[in-house]
């Protein structure tokens, strides 16, 4: 199934299997989700428990906060992060701060999920990737589903976790089909996962970018190199075991991350990984991130801004020479 | 539905209320307190005056000036002041401080420093009644400064959509810390202005704490009742600083002063007097209860040990899964 219907379904498990879960925010119900996600969930649990709110993303993910804390299990959906940043008070200073400032007392089992990423010609304001940015936030949990089994089973995981959790769903991602195991969610959202096992180099993504770096580690197989690809699956918590397990074996790692460079979650694995690898290295820690522009409308110039094959491909070759692709 | 309390028993909480934020203020000045310390001082009527009429199993939502709010919700006296105290026993285990006042088993959902941050809180937990069929009310104080936010907005239209059963308390002390309601607000009839979002709205006299009485028990019936949510907009004067850095430029001594003459303990205590109800004997004994009961929080919170450093990273997960790496 695609990853649409995957999420899709796990929402309809959810709601039929707990009742005080609920799904909360703009254009859930009658219009069906923006992205389509919760179509016909309406007609079958009622405009109560599939709730349309009006457009005050500070507002209802406030209310979500506080309908956990009183005993729901809400699943808030911010139609896209790019809207998210109105609700940002609510989600850094209440929802992950509210178990510290309480000393334990209370917990926000609150998941709020959100459409993400850009490549579909929305310009500036609508083509975000700030899942890297939530991921420096601490008390709240920012998981990536890649692929359609994920889709599905991080969202169950995500209720039975008594910690806010935010669910980043590439948009790229949602037609993409894929096998989902329907009684076996396999490892847990917080472990990372190697997707394609390989000797050579470390290509560590997540997210939208996680098809692109399959497909480059395939070109690199022509060129005869044998590239592992890691799904970070968790930006936070992160799973350093994994990747660098994978780094001290290859020697080499390249990051693939559709946020911006300076500042973002592929700076975290690169030092992490020299914290952790550095007598393994054997070349210094690639980069591919989006261009530091804001994303701009033209086709050619956002497809030039955001990392593409080729880049991963070249990146990983610049390392296998020991040096970086600047 | 609750019991009116008695003149003399709102008369010694009220008391009780300012000597406590003023050995606050005093244990400040003694670096026994620190970080922002905002006190309730010429407020009392109003928390008092509307949580007389709360159940143990309704929920209040309060602001950074939120002492006797906690107090009044039931959190022991030394549980408030080892948590400014920065102690383990703290009634947030010392991590929040002044501005953070919890209780979960009391239901007192903070302390808040983020101004309007614990409206939306407030319409989500009503939510939860509403859909969970319990008949719980959740009271929600906010300065007027809260209604230039935008999740003030939000949160009333939301409430107001949703039915949802929340008392929303304006506390109008007509200063956001040092700004006053005229230059914060275009509309300054605040209650009018709730009227805008389709809710049942009042203005009461703040000062007076059976004004108060009287229409918090017209409004928390009104919310219990499932009429939806109310705005309740009590206008009252904080005598003291903002916080405890403030030199008060912004307002002049003859208004303080005009505001004090209008003391909502001083205007019951005459009151009871000119009644035959207190005397000089009565008052005393009275402030000797209140201060030894407060002498006595103070000891058994400097008595609460620090939290071990080792600690450090608890309580921002939950505990079984441990803290983030």
């Amino acid at each position: 199934m695609t990853c649409r219907v995957a999420m899709r379904e796990a929402l309809r498990q959810a709601l039929t299997a707990d009742p005080t879960v609920m799904i909360l925010g703009e254009d859930v119900g009658a219009y069906g989700g923006c992205f389509a996600v919760s179509d016909g969930l309406l007609a079958e649990f009622g405009a109560d428990r599939v709730r349309d709110t009006p457009l005050s993303e500070s507002g209802f993910v406030g209310a979500g906060i506080g309908a956990a804390l009183g005993g729901l299990r809400p699943i808030v959906e911010i139609m896209s992060v790019n809207f998210s940043l109105l609700a940002l008070d609510q989600i850094v200073n209440n929802a992950g701060t509210l178990r510290h400032m309480s000393g334990g007392q209370f917990s926000v089992p609150l998941v709020i999920r959100m459409a993400t990423g850009g490549g579909r010609q929305l310009a500036a304001q609508h083509s975000h990737a700030f899942e890297g940015w939530f991921a420096h936030v601490v008390g709240v949990k920012v998981w990536v589903p890649a692929t359609a089994h994920d889709f599905y089973w991080m969202l169950p995981a995500a209720l039975a976790d008594p910690d806010p959790v935010l669910l980043f769903e590439n948009v790229s991602l949602y037609a993409l089909d894929g096998e989902v195991h329907p009684t076996d969610p396999g490892p847990p959202p917080e472990q990372a996962l190697v997707r394609r096992p390989g000797s050579d180099i470390t290509l560590v993504t997540y997210g939208g970018m996680l098809p692109v770096t399959l497909e480059a580690a395939e070109a690199l197989a022509h060129d005869g190199v044998d590239a592992e690809v890691i799904d970070l699956r968790s930006l936070r918590p992160l799973d350093d075991t994994t990747v660098l397990a994978s780094v001290r074996r290859t020697g080499r790692a390249v990051i693939v991350d559709e946020g911006w460079r300076s500042g973002g979650i592929a700076a975290e694995v690169s030092a992490r990984i020299m914290e952790g690898a550095f007598g393994s290295l054997r070349a210094p820690v690639g980069r591919v991130c989006s261009v530091e522009v804001p994303v701009p409308y033209p086709a050619h110039l956002e497809a030039a801004a955001r990392p593409s094959v080729e880049q991963v491909v070249a990146a990983a070759h610049a390392a296998l020479r020991n040096e970086v692709m600047s | 539905m609750t019991t009116r309390p008695a003149d003399l028993e709102l008369l010694e909480s009220m008391v009780h209320q300012r000597r406590f934020e003023e050995r606050c203020a005093e244990l400040y000045q003694q670096t026994r307190i620190r970080g922002f310390l905002h006190l309730y001082v010429g407020q009392e009527a109003v928390a008092t005056g509307v949580m007389a009429h709360l159940e143990p199993t309704d929920a209040v939502v309060g602001t950074y000036r939120e002492h006797v709010h906690a107090l009044l919700k039931g959190v022991p006296a030394w549980q408030v002041m080892a948590e400014m105290f920065g102690r383990v026993d703290g009634c947030s285990r010392g991590r929040g401080g002044s501005m953070h006042l919890f209780s979960a088993e009391h239901r007192f959902y903070g302390g808040n420093a983020i101004v309007a941050g614990g409206l939306p809180l407030a319409v989500g937990l009503g939510l939860a009644d509403l859909m969970l069929q319990r008949n719980n009310v959740t009271v929600c104080f906010f300065g007027e400064g809260a209604m230039a936010e935008g999740d003030f907005h939000e949160a009333m239209n939301l409430a107001a959509l949703w039915k949802v059963p929340v008392l929303f308390v304006c506390e109008n002390n007509r200063y956001a810390m040092g700004t006053v309601l005229e230059h914060s607000h275009a509309a300054t009839d605040l209650a009018q202005r709730a009227q805008g979002y389709g809710m049942a709205a009042v203005a009461v006299d703040g000062m007076d704490v059976h004004a108060v009485l009287d229409a918090a028990h017209e409004a928390v019936r009104h919310v219990r009742s499932g009429d939806g949510p109310m705005f309740l907009e009590c206008r009252t004067y904080r005598f003291r600083a903002h916080s405890m850095y403030d030199p008060q430029k912004y307002r002049h001594r003859d208004e303080v002063n005009a505001w004090k003459a209008r003391d909502p303990i001083t205007q019951l205590a005459d009151a009871l007097r000119a009644q035959g109800r207190l005397d000089d004997a009565g008052w005393d004994a009275m402030l000797g209860r209140v201060d030894a009961a407060i002498e006595d929080a103070i000891d058994r919170a400097e008595a609460s040990p620090l939290e071990p450093v080792e600690h450090l990273t608890r309580h921002v997960l939950t505990e079984t899964v441990g803290a983030a790496s």
